[in-house]
């Protein structure tokens, strides 16, 4: 008895200590100010430099929170509970946060470097004339493979996927609009297809692809093909640049019948209370230095010129990361799907997975 | 007590080797100069000392230790108190139901106990942050402590207390000195185990928490996209450390203490 | 007799129940009904009868057993073997301690370490044989699980062993019985409740692993709480996500009642 005493005594000593040690560690960021700014990014999506900085010029506080899926991140805000500022969702996930009223309007008169982006990412179907939105990073989905485990194969079609020599030998990423999309595109349909009968064929050719599978896996799928585990991954331009940094081996390839275009972009969701620094923090982002910086930190395609202007020529000109205009014209971006058909998409690619064994 | 057999201890170091194979994997990993957790490039200090610069991974280092501690000692309260009272009911069709609410949070899945959750205390108005964090790690914990306590309950010889009754033990007294020194073993076990779930937990943690508060695991799988940092190994690693000095040099003060009053008896 | 006390002891474990348990529970199958579109519906529990999902039920309750079966078969002699060595209770906390870390990192290692150029494969080539590929079978699967739910089995059986009174041993050993008849007809029934809660903390949870069946299984595994976790967070179907929740509580409760301990109050031995 005694014992259980003296642990409960411990442990509540323990935990005082700790909170004065957190609350004299985040005294220094100077916490008191009311003035503060929440940002909702996925992990390790932005250099963390830049939030000193932005913290230095304009004196407000910012607070950062992390995400890991897009879905997930649009819960927390329509619960409300927390006064997201900004948020970074990708493109198909704005349609249904529009849809869900859960966005403000930009301002575009606070945001006057608003011109530094690339006119060809803006004004798409998902944010007409971009009222809510501002892209962040882009990028495609593509096949990474090993030039030295796949012969002379160089994935300039999708059905070089299908070929017998890569028995288990290729990743595929976890995402039914991914997956399929690759199914519905290797046979010349659209990757946002409605028609049943499309459908029904992609799956089916897809399930002839069964045997190449090695795994179907999610971001792991990056320290994987680093360590040439498989020699072939279906997956986003912004993981392949991560790969290619750690493993010069590796080669990236869209294929030419198409493939899709996504972003990730800055909104101001609906909860937020700091609405003129939410626009401040946008326009510091789109400045060409930020830009610059930020495309650095994080290795993903900026959307912003005037940054690539300041960026490693060698980067910029990489037709792998910068697709030219001809190769963009096949891309395709992601339609919301509605709630039927996102299920359907993910029951295909649900039988999919269970033809694997 | 009979000593160990050769092949007990080689059975046991076995068990050792594997349970900590993967921390000494990541550890090894985070002095590599290399960016990730594979080609070992050269050695360096520089993901300990990034760790120190970044005051914001420390502050939800601190907390993520804080809520784990707190709702393990408050889920072990409930839980203990639960588990006795439970073993009272003399019912079996209400203890079975009582066991089997008991563990529902066990079987359901996280993101459905967190998407409920935030439901619930968005509902009743609770601010999201480390009130509504500690309050869903001490939910999710309390099942545990009661498995773990429960056995203990069960094999309690009831004559134990039947005996003390007869002494003229008062009812403060059974409890204090009778079942709860019995059931001590369990009591701990529960703790232990609810630190782990807490420590583990990412996708109740996420649903439920706000306002800039965030725990390690939140943080590491938000991470999982763009690559995880060695940062994340080194603290890891220095936690893995400090909790072994501390585990060990608690034992060897608290087993030397017993130990004096032990020769006494 | 020591009732009253007892009863009051339950108060915060009931409020427990009522607020964590019942609320989330109602929600669920409230959720159950509903379709895509928020309409009132069966439908979710008719999909759930459809090969798909009984598939997944199957082969969920495979590997759960499976999981379990090795569990215990590990933790069971791990646990009477730290119940004799010099600082049981060192020795036990040492193996509490690894699940401290974050599980998420502790898979990344493993992936590492069972892959094709890990220190595994290292080691098998120095014996001159080729390469295994380990990562994405069952084997790394239920590996993987045994090792994350090992602390959770070997704890109630080792606080079951180690009250165990040695005179009962040598009790029997006196009367003649052979070392295997002792554990059999003194150890093991002496320890079963022990068993039985290790049972139930690993089997039930090893029904809804999801992270796993991803990061070690590459989706060759498709279990119950994978269906879930899609249908949450890929699909934002809540109601075919709850629908699911639902038979896996109706699931564990009938585990509940087959293992449910049949006796009332304390026991008598």
């Amino acid at each position: 008895m005694k014992s259980l005493i003296q642990a409960t005594i411990t442990i509540l000593v323990v935990s005082a200590l700790l909170f004065y040690a957190a609350d004299a560690l985040s005294a220094g960021g100077g916490k008191s100010g009311k003035n503060t700014l929440t940002i909702f990014n996925w992990g390790e999506y932005i250099d963390p430099d830049l939030l000193k900085q932005f913290e230095k010029e304009t004196g407000i506080h910012v607070i950062y929170e992390t995400f890991d899926s897009n879905e997930a991140m649009m819960t927390k805000i329509q619960q409300g509970g927390t006064a997201y500022d900004i948020a970074v969702p990708s493109e198909y996930m704005i349609e249904k946060m529009k849809e869900e009223n859960l966005l403000i309007p930009l301002d575009k008169t606070k945001i006057p470097n608003f011109k530094n982006i690339d006119p060809y990412f803006l004004d798409l179907p998902f944010d007409d004339d971009n009222k809510y939105s501002v892209p962040y990073f882009w990028g495609t989905v593509g096949i990474v493979y090993n030039p030295s485990l796949v012969g002379d194969l160089d994935f300039s079609s999708w059905d070089d996927l299908w070929d017998p020599s890569l028995k288990r030998k290729v990743f595929l990423v976890d995402g039914a609009r991914e997956v399929i999309g690759m199914g519905l595109n290797s046979l010349g349909h659209s990757l946002n297809s409605l028609e049943n009968q499309e459908l029904r064929e992609a799956t089916d050719k897809l399930i002839t692809l069964a045997p190449n599978v090695k795994a179907i896996i999610g971001d792991e799928i990056t320290p994987l093909m680093i360590n040439n585990e498989a020699a072939v991954a279906l997956t986003w331009s912004g993981q392949a640049a991560d790969m290619m940094y750690e493993n010069e081996e590796l080669d990236f390839a869209v294929p030419d019948e198409g493939s899709n275009l996504w972003f990730d972009n800055m909104v101001i969701p609906k909860t937020s209370k700091n609405i003129d620094g939410a626009h401040a923090f946008i326009n510091f982002m789109l400045s060409a230095e930020s830009g610059a910086q930020n495309a650095d930190f994080v290795g993903y395609s900026t959307p912003n010129i005037a940054a690539m202007d300041l960026m490693d020529e060698e980067v910029v000109s990489d037709e792998r990361y910068y697709p030219s205009e001809e190769q963009r014209d096949t891309l395709e971006v992601y339609k919301n799907l509605g709630p039927d058909y996102l299920g359907k998409y993910n029951e295909l690619f649900l039988e999919f997975k269970m033809s694997i064994r | 007590m009979n000593k160990l057999s050769a092949s007990a201890k080689v059975y046991l170091t076995i068990v050792f080797i594997v349970l900590y194979a993967p921390i000494f994997y990541l550890i090894f990993y985070s002095f590599n100069s290399g960016g990730s957790m594979n080609n070992f490039e050269s050695f360096t200090l520089e993901h300990y000392q990034a760790v120190f610069e970044d005051s914001r991974l420390l502050v939800i280092l601190i907390n993520t230790v804080i809520v784990a501690l707190l709702s393990a000692l408050i889920s072990t309260i409930i839980g203990t108190l639960g588990a006795i009272g439970i073993v009272t009911v003399k019912d079996s069709k209400m203890r079975n139901t009582l066991l089997s609410l008991n563990n529902v949070l066990i079987v359901s899945p996280d993101v459905i106990i967190g998407a409920s959750f935030l439901i619930l205390f968005t509902m009743v108005g609770i601010k999201l942050g480390f009130a509504s964090v500690l309050l869903a790690h001490v939910a999710f914990s309390v099942p545990i402590v009661v498995l773990m306590v429960l056995p203990k309950l069960l094999e309690m010889n009831k004559s134990l207390i039947d005996a003390a009754l007869d002494l003229g033990a008062t009812k403060k007294d059974i409890m204090m000195r009778v079942i709860l020194p019995y059931i001590q073993p369990g009591i701990f076990a529960g703790f232990f185990l609810a630190l782990t779930y807490s420590l583990d937990d990412f996708a109740v943690t996420f649903f439920v928490t706000g306002n800039g508060f965030s725990t390690l695991s939140v943080e590491i799988y938000s991470m999982a996209r763009a690559g995880i940092s060695l940062t994340v190994n080194a603290i890891s690693g220095l936690v893995f450390f400090v909790t072994v000095l501390v585990v060990v040099g608690y034992y060897f003060v608290t087993s030397r203490k017993s130990k004096r009053m032990e020769g006494q008896r | 007799m020591q009732t009253k006390t007892s009863k009051s002891a339950l108060f915060p474990y009931v409020l427990w129940i009522a607020f964590f348990v019942i609320a989330p529970i109602a929600l669920i199958v409230y959720y159950s009904l509903l379709d895509l579109h928020g309409n009132f519906t069966l439908d979710n529990y008719k999909a759930f009868f459809t090969s798909v999902y009984l598939k997944m039920t199957l082969s969920s309750f495979w590997y759960a057993f499976l999981i379990t079966f090795f569990t215990l078969l590990i933790s069971y002699p791990t646990a009477y073997f730290l119940t004799k060595t010099k600082h049981k209770q060192l020795w036990l906390l040492l193996i509490i301690i690894p699940s401290w870390i974050n599980l998420l990192l502790k898979t990344y290692a493993f992936i590492g370490i069972f892959g094709l150029y890990g220190p595994i494969n290292a080691f098998i080539e120095v014996f001159g044989f080729d390469p295994k590929q380990m990562l994405f079978t069952d084997i790394s699967f239920v590996f993987v699980s045994v090792y994350i739910f090992i602390p959770f089995m070997i704890l109630p059986i080792f606080n079951s062993l180690d009250r165990l009174n040695p005179t009962l041993i040598y009790a029997s050993r006196d009367l003649g019985a052979s070392a295997f008849t002792t554990f059999r007809r003194v150890v093991l029934p002496l320890t079963m409740d022990g068993v039985k809660s290790g049972i139930q903390v690993v089997f039930i949870p090893a029904l809804s692993l999801f992270m796993i069946t991803r990061l070690i299984a590459g989706n060759r595994v498709i279990t119950l709480g994978t269906a879930i976790e899609q249908q949450f967070l890929v699909t934002q179907n809540w109601g075919m996500g709850s629908t699911i929740a639902v038979f896996l509580i109706l699931f564990m409760v009938i585990i509940m009642l087959i293992t449910g301990q049949k006796d009332k109050g304390g026991r008598v031995r």
